[in-house]
């Protein structure tokens, strides 16, 4: 890289990304200390990795312009490892995350993302603003009705004063006034401060307080992985949607790897893994934010923010980040994909509900996505192996074309076998295979099984209009198993 | 006279609708069309997370604008179609006004008082930002 890209990279957009970069960290405060609450971590724990990972992603990232923190997407699939293990094990899972998304961005595996079909992209945004909605619920429980007026207030702040600027968050003035009105009013509601602790310290460099072995590997490995997937799925879908805001191009592997050492330096100073934001990256370059100022001014002003405020946070009711992540969930949620729910292939919608589905009974986003990109496969298969055959009379009572046409390979062979008739009192038959692809070895085992039917019925059988790649395959298998099997 | 018109539009009723006007506009003097969509983030984000591809998104995008395409070339003229991003309004004056196109033709969504209020008119911007005759059709 060249240091007049480097220089554009940074100080192309200096009055944008620093006004940008300020509105984001505003954005980002409440946010990062209801993703700690869902994960069930002190608020500290989600601001650190806000700051480290945000000012980490500006240095390295692949994708300039854009804004990296603590996630919801992230959050949700810790919860169980912090209730079981503690804390530490959750830094040390962190830091494996990291480990395991340079190794996805050293051997380029951003490219495997177009393995994950789009319902499936869909279905995992969607159950994601339903966890996000559900683990709010919580905070309704025993509450009285100041607590449902407190977060409708939230809301209508949040979707009504943009009409009137759009130049101060919509969140934080919505926090403020909330926060306002409960400590004016003394309002009898549970805030921050009761549910963690939040220290004005800047965080430290510490080694996870973990006992080093197999035992605590097998423990965190599991998570890491899910992290390490869940958090690159999410930074490219973002950074696809940042590409496509600002009509510019991003390094995927690049950002793959900066995620990786992003998240390596959170755990070590205290934070949890996160990746990627939709919506912060889209408020970001909505206000102005182009270059990795954006991200750098986001980090270090949250940080100063926590530093001043850090007394005023802790009084901030639960009811005004409950109603932050309600919106968060449905800005988060595709509603057009529920609008064309009709519109869409029925297999295209069932992979997308089966991804939901699955997540919202497992609770774990990396499953839902297995689950709907194996779907997606087995229907994909189903759809191909529809094989086409057509019986021709060559010669009445001596000899018949079959015309094959499709994609023969393991999953149409059983239709393949069953099209032909193996009893007729004929001499010769002849396999045009001109429109057929052999795929793999249970294409040529089926060759095989059709040719030793007829020679049972002494029919003889020939091949014509094989393509090469299919040639090569026959030959190559063929020969092996008439070698070995007969 | 008007040579270099500018149609805004986004394959909604209402642009195709305006895409008619814009051919009587320039059928005058032999004026040509071009076409332009501005492409918010909540669009952006829509479109990439259902295209997925950048091809796909563009192809999509073009497919979305074919109605208002073929009123065009169905009249005979020629166009070019433009993507913008941003919010609307600002997007779209912008870049009428940094190609000095001499007129500008925009379909009107049709809202009440109160969604003007929460929506906000992307015409009105247009006709009072753009330098050159704009022409709002309802």
């Amino acid at each position: 890289m060249n240091v007049a890209k480097i220089k554009q990279d940074w100080f192309g957009n200096v009055r944008g990304d620093v006004l940008a970069g300020i509105v984001v960290a505003l954005a980002l405060i409440p946010e990062a200390i209801a993703f700690s609450i869902i994960a069930g971590v002190d608020p500290m724990v989600g601001l650190y990795a806000s700051f480290c990972i945000a000012v980490v992603i500006a240095f390295v990232g692949g994708r300039p312009g854009m804004i990296s923190a603590a996630t919801g997407a992230m959050a949700l699939l810790m919860v169980t490892l912090v209730a079981d293990y503690g804390l530490q094990y959750l830094l040390a899972a962190t830091i494996l995350t990291g480990v395991l998304q340079i190794l996805f961005g050293v051997f380029k595996l951003a490219a495997v993302m177009k393995f994950v079909p789009r319902s499936v992209m869909v279905g995992f945004v969607n159950a994601l603003a339903i966890l996000i909605f559900t683990s709010q619920l919580e905070h309704f429980e025993g509450e009285s009705w100041v607590m449902y007026g407190l977060v409708a207030l939230t809301l209508a702040i949040i979707y009504i004063f943009p009409r009137l600027t759009k130049v101060v968050p919509s969140t934080l003035v919505a926090i403020i006034v909330v926060t306002a009105l409960a400590i004016y009013f003394g309002f009898d509601v549970r805030a921050v401060g009761d549910l963690g602790n939040l220290s004005s310290d800047l965080p430290v460099f510490l080694i996870p307080d973990i006992p080093l072995n197999f035992e605590t590997l097998a423990i965190i490995f599991p998570y890491s992985l899910s992290l390490a997937i869940v958090g690159l799925l999410e930074s490219l879908l973002t950074a696809n949607i940042v590409d496509d805001m600002t009509d510019t191009e991003s390094d995927k592997n690049k950002e793959s790897r900066g995620q990786g050492i992003a998240n390596i330096v959170s755990g070590f100073f205290g934070g949890m893994a996160g990746c990627a934001m939709i919506g912060q990256s889209v408020i970001n370059v909505k206000s102005g934010g182009r270059g990795r100022l954006s991200a750098l001014v986001a980090g270090v002003f949250l940080m100063f923010l926590i530093f001043v405020l850090g007394n005023i946070v802790v009084q901030i009711p639960m009811a005004a980040l409950a109603g932050v992540m309600i919106m968060v969930s449905i800005s988060t949620f595709d509603w057009s994909s529920v609008k064309n729910i009709h519109k869409v292939p029925r297999s295209d919608a069932a992979v997308m509900v089966i991804t939901v589905g699955t997540v919202v009974v497992t609770h774990d986003l990396s499953i839902g996505v297995l689950a709907g990109v194996l779907l997606s496969a087995i229907f994909f298969a189903a759809k191909i192996s529809k094989v086409k055959v057509t019986q021709i009379v060559a010669v009445e009572g001596k000899k018949k074309v079959y015309k094959v046409d499709g994609q023969i390979f393991f999953a149409s062979v059983n239709d393949l076998v069953a099209k032909f008739d193996f009893n007729e009192a004929i001499e010769e038959v002849e396999i045009d295979l001109s429109l057929a692809h052999l795929w793999d070895d249970s294409a040529i085992g089926a060759l095989d099984k059709i040719e030793s039917k007829f020679e049972q019925n002494h029919v003889k059988v020939t091949y014509t209009g094989l393509n090469a790649e299919s040639k090569q395959l026959k030959q190559k298998i063929g020969g092996l198993s008439k070698a070995s099997g007969h | 006279m008007y040579q270099k018109i500018l149609l805004a539009a986004d394959g909604s009723d209402h642009s195709i609708r305006a895409a008619s006007h814009a051919v009587k506009v320039a059928q005058i003097d032999q004026g040509k069309i071009d076409i332009v969509y501005a492409v918010d983030g909540k669009t952006s984000k829509e479109d990439v997370l259902h295209g997925l591809d950048k091809y796909e998104v563009k192809k999509e995008r073009q497919e979305k604008l074919l109605p208002v395409i073929e009123v065009i070339e169905e009249a005979g003229l020629e166009c070019e179609t433009h993507v913008v991003h941003g919010e609307p309004g600002p997007a779209i004056v912008d870049f009428a006004n940094r190609n000095e196109y001499d007129f500008v033709v925009v379909g009107s969504r049709g809202l009440n008082q109160v969604q003007t209020m929460i929506l906000g008119s992307v015409s009105h911007k247009i006709a009072k930002r753009v330098h050159c005759p704009v022409l709002i059709v309802k």
